[in-house]
């Protein structure tokens, strides 16, 4: 193709969105409506995603060593578990430490404990899959001088059971909202290149290949699909960062945290324009092709 | 130019349109198709460039097989071929200018010639005037003139014509074929497919009558006359 035919291509594609008028703003609406609604669901669902991640980054398991094990017995220990494959990081937290802890939660009277500690030190193990926590406290538990292993069994289990659930719904949400998304904007941008049949039936009739009806109709989808989004992606990187501004100081030492709205926004503007502009597309092709065989 | 031999065409309706065609037509004739309603004149006229297909039988243009055409080449045999429709198949969205130069972007002409083109083709028609008009803003004939600038373009050597005056008052009607006229005297051929027995009688040319599928009659300088 000549670069001049692609130019004048371009040209058409625009000036059909003129002269189609409302068609053209059905569309655009049709696009902004569903990827407004696609878009917030995603930030929801994505912010939701990532408080069930804190939840599971926050289980960790305490290991307790013998009251007898020796400073260096222990020291051995702390090596072996961070040599176990799927382990974050290990704290540790000497006897007094742990003594403190307790002294500060439960009252000024433990603290007669210090004259003889009965606590052994401690160390704070994280996965970094959190769903390996229970293999990897098991292992521990074989070790020496370990005289308590706890993870809170059974109820960790409990929690990554919910949490993939609602990750799953979430998931499938998406994708329903997705495809009802994709159907009405098709839809949407069928009638009006249904409304344009007879046009491309003549333009075959007077020698015009394919590719020259289909062009112009698929940067037609283009457009419509860019300034489908432009909306949604504007109104959604507004409202999340007044959200942000308004609600993260009152998060700030809750387990709850919403994400930070760069690169957050930027992601989530960039695939509601990719869906715009794809959705334009295929809705485009799959309604001329219909009409090409002339 | 045109050669057909046993063309015969069957619609998925049951209705035999073409029943054993043979005909020669040569460059720079002018041909009349004349006939009843319903006797298969759109279709022996159609399935020149190819808007239908021949069942059975075999169809030649300037040696060319269109049998043996491929979909994708369907667009470059159309574009050898001026078409003017009885109902103008004209783009609504266009104007008068942008509907003939459309013809002449689909095959990629620079736009100095577009422009060249479409003006000289338009004085011919007589429609220099109205060419920023859109086809709803004028008459019947007009339109018409515009689908023969269209077709004529890009100087095919073949037009074809299927009722051009069709929806057309005498005296517009003989005003579109000194048009035609016009374009037969620079060597194109022309085939028109008509009901005016006016024109076939007056302005004298081979005239095919076309009964039941059948060419029935082939003669030069014929009558309109036909029997039902």
């Amino acid at each position: 193709m000549k670069g001049r035919t692609l130019s004048r291509h371009f040209r058409e594609s625009f000036k059909s969105l003129g002269r189609n008028g409302w068609m053209t703003f059905a569309s655009i609406s049709a696009v902004a409506v569903t990827l407004l609604l696609v878009g917030s669901f995603i930030v929801m669902m994505m912010n939701l995603n990532k408080m069930a991640d804190n939840i599971e980054n926050d289980v960790e398991i305490k290991v307790v060593a013998d009251a007898a094990a020796s400073d260096a017995a222990v020291k051995e220990l702390k090596e072996k578990v961070e040599k176990i494959d799927g382990v974050a990081s290990v704290e540790f937290a000497s006897r007094e430490d742990e003594l403190d802890k307790i002294i500060k939660s439960y009252g000024k009277e433990l603290s007669l404990y210090k004259q003889s500690n009965p606590l052994g030190d401690a160390l704070y193990v994280k996965a970094a899959d959190p769903h390996d926590t229970a293999a990897i406290a098991k292992k521990i538990d074989t070790y020496e001088y370990t005289a308590d292993v706890v993870y809170g069994a059974g109820k960790v289990e409990k929690l990554f059971d919910v949490v993939e659930i609602s990750r799953n719904v979430g998931l499938i949400l998406i994708l329903a909202l997705l495809f009802t998304a994709m159907f009405l904007i098709s839809n949407t941008i069928r009638l009006t290149i249904i409304a344009r049949g007879r046009e491309i039936e003549i333009m075959k009739l007077v020698g015009a290949t394919n590719n020259f009806v289909r062009i112009p109709f698929i940067l037609e989808g283009v457009w419509l699909g860019i300034f489908g989004s432009i909306l949604p992606m504007a109104a959604i990187a507004i409202a999340y960062q007044q959200i942000y501004a308004y609600w993260q100081p009152k998060l700030v030492n809750e387990m709850f945290q919403l994400l930070d709205p760069i690169p957050f926004i930027i992601q989530v503007d960039g695939l509601l324009l990719f869906m715009g502009v794809f959705i334009g597309v295929w809705g485009s092709l799959m309604s001329v092709r219909k009409f090409l065989k002339v | 130019m045109i050669k057909m031999k046993n063309v015969y065409k069957k619609y998925s309706n049951g209705v035999v349109a073409a029943n054993g065609i043979n005909i020669d037509i040569n460059h720079g004739e002018f041909i009349y198709v004349v006939g009843p309603s319903g006797a298969g004149k759109s279709t022996f006229i159609k399935m020149m460039y190819r808007e239908e297909a021949p069942t059975s039988g075999q169809i030649l243009i300037d040696g060319t097989d269109l049998g043996l055409l491929k979909n994708k080449e369907i667009p470059y045999l159309r574009r050898q071929i001026g078409v003017v429709f009885q109902d103008f198949k004209l783009l609504p969205r266009l104007n008068v200018y942008e509907n003939v130069a459309f013809a002449l972007e689909v095959i990629e002409e620079t736009p100095t010639e577009i422009r060249k083109k479409v003006t000289d083709v338009l004085a011919l028609v007589g429609l220099s005037q109205k060419a920023r008009m859109f086809p709803n803003e004028l008459s019947g004939g007009e339109q018409q003139r515009v689908s023969i600038a269209r077709s004529i373009v890009n100087e095919p050597k073949l037009v074809i014509a299927d009722e051009p005056t069709g929806n057309l008052d005498p005296d517009t009607s003989l005003g579109i074929m000194n048009i035609f006229e016009k374009i037969n005297n620079r060597g194109t051929t022309i085939i028109m497919a008509t009901h005016n027995k006016d024109i076939v009688n007056s302005i004298r040319h081979r005239v095919l009558l076309v009964e039941g599928g059948m060419i029935t009659r082939d003669e030069y300088e014929g009558e309109y006359s036909y029997e039902g």
